[in-house]
């Protein structure tokens, strides 16, 4: 009997050393980026770096308020394409769709979500530069921009996360649907309103905390997202001009030049990681916050 | 189903409602525009890319005249059973925990769900920097395997918590009252009922994890490396079949090598993602 006790103490400790790696890693990553990135910052001087226009790693300038700029404009792009076509898909799959079609459907948008983003990216390169390469020389035949860009730009790489960010939306919105009581509706329609009266006038505003944290996740991937955005958005470390012209974001700095930098060059880039890791983590304290809002409700 | 309404009924109560018609006219837009991206996407990598799928592709040797993808398909399944062994074990543990030993209310254990819930919201690129500060260079592993597969197991440690704490608590309490009634401790109530009648969850996420690791990028370029080889260890540097991929259609010298290469990825993703929700299915029939 003594010796079974005994297993079971120390496999209680091994459980529990597992449940605890989570809080190591996170620790550990904290740590290393930190330490990593914080000292190049102080180097380089916390605000010239966050709010310096030009990136020169061949003349020791760091600046990186182009990329931060960049990521916000292809993220903001991303929303506004994606956010509705996602909500409204979401409102089909809630409350629209016929039932035999529906669990192809739902497959579908899980396998959306599924999809490698370099497969994505690769998408955006074969069709989606072409097509905007198209528009922008289109438009300026017609006169209204001076120059077309050559297809890797802001509107590019918008539409592309635009695309990416659908099933985060959808998914959230869906069960944030789903999750308000069937009365609400019922009760809509009993008054006489139609159909999509009673969706959109009560059901949505009672899961709007629900359909935000899911715009904030969407959010999240957006910014997060690198190997699409890189092989489309054309990477000029410059503040952003135009929605045709090109941008780089963040994600996509470090993974430019990581793979040549050093000395001060790699713990700008580091550096540049730590902006985005403290941009996500602000993102997953929203995210928790309006969970916890509408577990209260 | 008595309240069913004719269409001629539903057209004159839009007739009256224009804003309704609308309303629901941009729903079906929004539905439709979102699966016509989606079958577009599929179908053109796969009419594009299918023609050029040729034997040479699957050589074993990459060489600048055949860019074939084999040495990076062998890396992948390398990485991918690397990655398992450490993040499995480990993530269905931690879970064990949480589910079965854990008390409520336990402030500790609002620390472990806060940190899972951030890791799962930490992008691949910012695991990639940590795994090239730590593992590559701290730890002096240098660009390898072993370097990108502990990255990648951090990367699923959340995703297959989450399913295994799922898949645990899905297990009804009369299962483990049975067990400790017939005088079987707690351990051995967790191995022999609890996890045997959990598996199909597990087996779910652990799959939907190695979907992930099939399609990771950011995460594998600054410490698995590119090398375009299969390495003789696991302290050696190789790409996986994303980071081909990327390769590929970043050169710019093999298109069509890169076009079949986003089909193979595609159909491997795509499969291993329908065999997950087969079996979560299989699971909710039970």
């Amino acid at each position: 009997m003594k010796s079974k006790a005994w297993t079971e103490r120390v496999m209680q400790g091994v459980f529990f050393i597992a449940a605890c790696t989570s809080v190591l890693a996170v620790a550990l990553i904290c740590i290393f980026l930190f330490a990593n990135g914080i000292p190049a910052m102080k180097e380089i001087g916390f605000i010239r770096f966050l709010t310096g226009t030009q990136w020169k790693p061949n003349n020791n300038i760091y600046g990186i308020l182009p990329m931060i700029v960049g990521s916000i404009y292809v993220t903001a792009g991303a929303v506004i394409v994606g956010v509705p076509i996602g909500i409204l898909t979401a409102v089909f799959m809630a409350m629209y769709c016929p039932r035999k079609l529906y669990r192809p459907l739902k497959a579908a948008t899980e396998l959306l979500a599924g999809i490698p983003s370099v497969v994505y990216g690769f998408f955006g390169l074969v069709v989606l530069v072409p097509w905007i390469r198209s528009l922008g020389r289109w438009l300026k035949e017609l006169g209204v921009v001076r120059s077309p860009g050559n297809g890797n730009s802001i509107l590019t790489a918008s539409l592309l996360l635009g695309m990416m960010i659908l099933p985060t939306i959808i998914g959230v919105t869906e069960s944030a649907i789903r999750s308000v009581p069937a009365q609400y509706y019922e009760g809509a329609l009993a008054l006489g309103a139609t159909r999509e009266r009673s969706i959109f006038r009560v059901i949505m505003p009672a899961a709007k905390s629900g359909v935000i944290a899911g715009i904030v996740l969407g959010v999240g991937r957006a910014i997060g997202e690198t190997m699409a955005v890189i092989m489309i958005a054309g990477n000029q470390p410059r503040m952003p001009q135009s929605l045709l012209k090109g941008v780089r974001t963040l994600t996509a700095n470090i993974v430019m030049e990581m793979g040549y930098a050093a000395e001060l060059h790699r713990e700008a880039l580091i550096a540049t990681g730590v902006v985005l890791f403290v941009f996500i983590l602000i993102i997953n304290f929203s995210v928790a916050l309006l969970n916890r809002r509408t577990e209260r409700e | 189903m008595s309240n069913q309404t004719s269409f001629g009924q539903k057209l004159k109560t839009y007739l009256r409602h224009p804003g309704s018609f609308v309303l629901l006219l941009l729903v079906l837009l929004g539905a439709v525009l979102t699966f016509t991206v989606l079958i577009f996407l599929i179908a053109y990598i796969l009419l594009k890319g299918i023609p050029y799928i040729r034997p040479s592709l699957f050589s074993l040797t990459y060489t600048s005249e055949n860019a074939s993808l084999m040495p990076a398909l062998i890396n992948t399944v390398i990485m991918t059973l690397l990655a398992l062994i450490i993040a499995v074990p480990l993530g269905i543990f931690a879970a064990i925990f949480l589910v079965e030993y854990a008390k409520r209310g336990n402030r500790f254990i609002d620390v472990i769900r806060l940190t899972t819930e951030t890791l799962s919201g930490i992008p691949s690129i910012v695991y990639g920097l940590f795994g090239l500060l730590f593992f590559v260079n701290a730890l002096d592993w240098g660009f390898s395997l072993l370097a990108g597969a502990f990255t990648l197991a951090i990367m699923i440690l959340p995703l297959i918590m989450r399913t295994t704490e799922e898949a645990l608590k899905s297990v009804p309490d009369s299962y483990r009252e049975g067990s400790f009634g017939l005088g079987a401790g707690k351990l051995r109530t967790v191995f022999r009922i609890v996890l045997p009648s959990a598996v199909p969850g597990i087996l779910a996420g652990v799959i939907l994890a190695v979907g992930r690791i099939v399609g990771e990028t950011a995460a594998l370029m600054y410490t698995a490396g590119t090398v375009a080889k299969v390495p003789s260890s696991v302290m050696g540097s190789g790409r996986t079949l994303a980071v081909h991929m990327y390769d590929l259609a970043g050169e710019g010298l093999y298109m069509d090598q890169a076009y079949a290469t986003a089909v193979v990825l595609l159909v491997l993703v795509v499969g291993i993602n329908t065999l997950s929700s087969v079996i979560a299915r299989k699971l909710t029939k039970a």
